[in-house]
């Protein structure tokens, strides 16, 4: 007996799912729950014009990324993703502001005492993969009074 | 100053736009080429003089699809629900692969950057004024001083010392590169949306199925990783 299996986009839709389905490598029928959080805020018809338009050895971190940011929303109606934004933006400020108070009692410290030892913060952090870089400092999302997302703007000359 | 979601998502014009203008169809509705009618949905939130919100959110979202989440939303909760869709789908149209999720990436590694470079300087700090405190000391036996405590590194000359923060991860530490990587499952961690500092985004093989989760929110049972 011939079995052929849907993929979970096609068996939420109703819809027979071809063999060159679009949704098929990315919405594995064990997993109905991905297709549907993505399906709900996105819609079938915007994920599949979006995923057309990527090149295809990127449509994979297309949907994982739709899916996530799905999934926040479904979470979080009204702020979805841009909360952990908000959040992560927070922790770098504080950070930040740490970092300058620490460094004020080290100066304070030194000034008192005179340096006796190397300092740790002198060591090379050591900078990221490039691999990873997807040129993210470049983003300036701002239109509408939203607050920038431009790193540059993060105050700690990060780069 | 606390960085709330509302304070990151602020509107350059406080004024809403009227829904019933004569003069000016609301965005959405000129966008749409309908008419603008008396309590059509968009408008307060998709002023005219703004088109490229609602194209932005249009082109992502779909404008059924916001219809319904605004719906959803209690009207005092629609303001800021349209701004970080806004945001979103800003985000989404100059990066259709990562939208927001590269910019959260970002942010994560910047993080991490900076919370080593403050471990380094507490390191430094509590090396310095140890080693200077143990020097008084010494300095102080000398001259017969009985005085100073010098068990403890706590005699530091009025010196504070801050607390090393620590970040609340829980499952995470796998997750400190910090990136995606390329994984070979499709599953995403929920942790991330729960916990308050250090919010990392798994995208490794190590992640968990937030959609084999029972429902609701909480933590979540590692799951098998399948594509």
């Amino acid at each position: 007996m011939p079995t052929y299996s849907r993929c979970a986009a096609c068996k939420y839709l109703r819809k027979k799912c071809p063999s060159d389905c679009i949704f098929s490598p990315y919405f594995p029928l064990n997993n109905p729950r991905r297709f549907e959080n993505v399906h709900k805020i996105y819609g079938a018809g915007n994920i599949a014009r979006m995923i057309q338009k990527i090149p295809v050895h990127l449509r994979e971190h297309a949907i994982d990324s739709l899916h996530f940011e799905a999934h926040c929303r479904v979470e979080d109606p009204v702020y979805g993703c841009v909360k952990i934004i908000s959040q992560l933006q927070a922790e770098l400020n504080w950070a930040q502001n740490q970092l300058v108070k620490t460094q004020a009692e080290i100066a304070l410290v030194l000034n008192i005492y005179g340096p006796k030892e190397e300092p740790f913060s002198d060591l090379q952090v050591n900078e990221e993969d490039d691999s990873c870089d997807i040129g993210y400092h470049n983003f300036q999302p701002n239109n509408y009074g939203l607050q920038p997302f431009d790193p540059s703007v993060l105050g700690y000359g990060l780069s | 100053m606390e960085t709330t979601p509302q304070t990151l998502i602020k509107i350059s014009d406080t004024k809403m736009a009227s829904s019933s203008s004569y003069n000016s169809p609301c965005a959405a509705c000129k966008f749409l080429r309908r008419k603008c009618m008396p309590g059509c949905i968009f408008a307060p939130y998709f002023p005219p003089e703004e088109p490229q919100k609602f194209a932005n959110v249009h082109k992502i979202f779909g404008a059924s699809n916001v219809t319904k989440l605004l719906n959803d939303l209690l009207p005092h909760q629609r303001e800021d629900a349209v701004n970080s869709l806004a945001y979103e789908a800003e985000a989404r149209v100059r990066d259709p692969v990562y939208g927001c999720v590269g910019a959260i990436s970002y942010l994560q590694r910047q993080v991490h950057k900076l919370q080593k470079e403050l471990d380094a300087a507490n390191a430094d700090l509590i090396r310095f004024a140890y080693s200077n405190s143990n020097n008084n000391n010494n300095n102080n036996d000398n001259n017969n001083d009985r005085n100073q405590n010098s068990s403890s590194p706590a005699s530091m000359q009025g010196i504070i010392i801050p607390p090393l923060p620590s970040p609340t991860t829980t499952t995470t530490d796998h997750f400190v590169t910090g990136f995606y990587q390329p994984s070979d499952d499709n599953v995403i961690s929920h942790q991330l949306i729960h916990q308050p500092s250090y919010p990392f985004i798994p995208w490794n093989n190590d992640m968990v199925n937030v959609d084999q989760r029972g429902g609701g929110g909480g933590h979540l049972d590692q799951g098998n990783n399948n594509i």
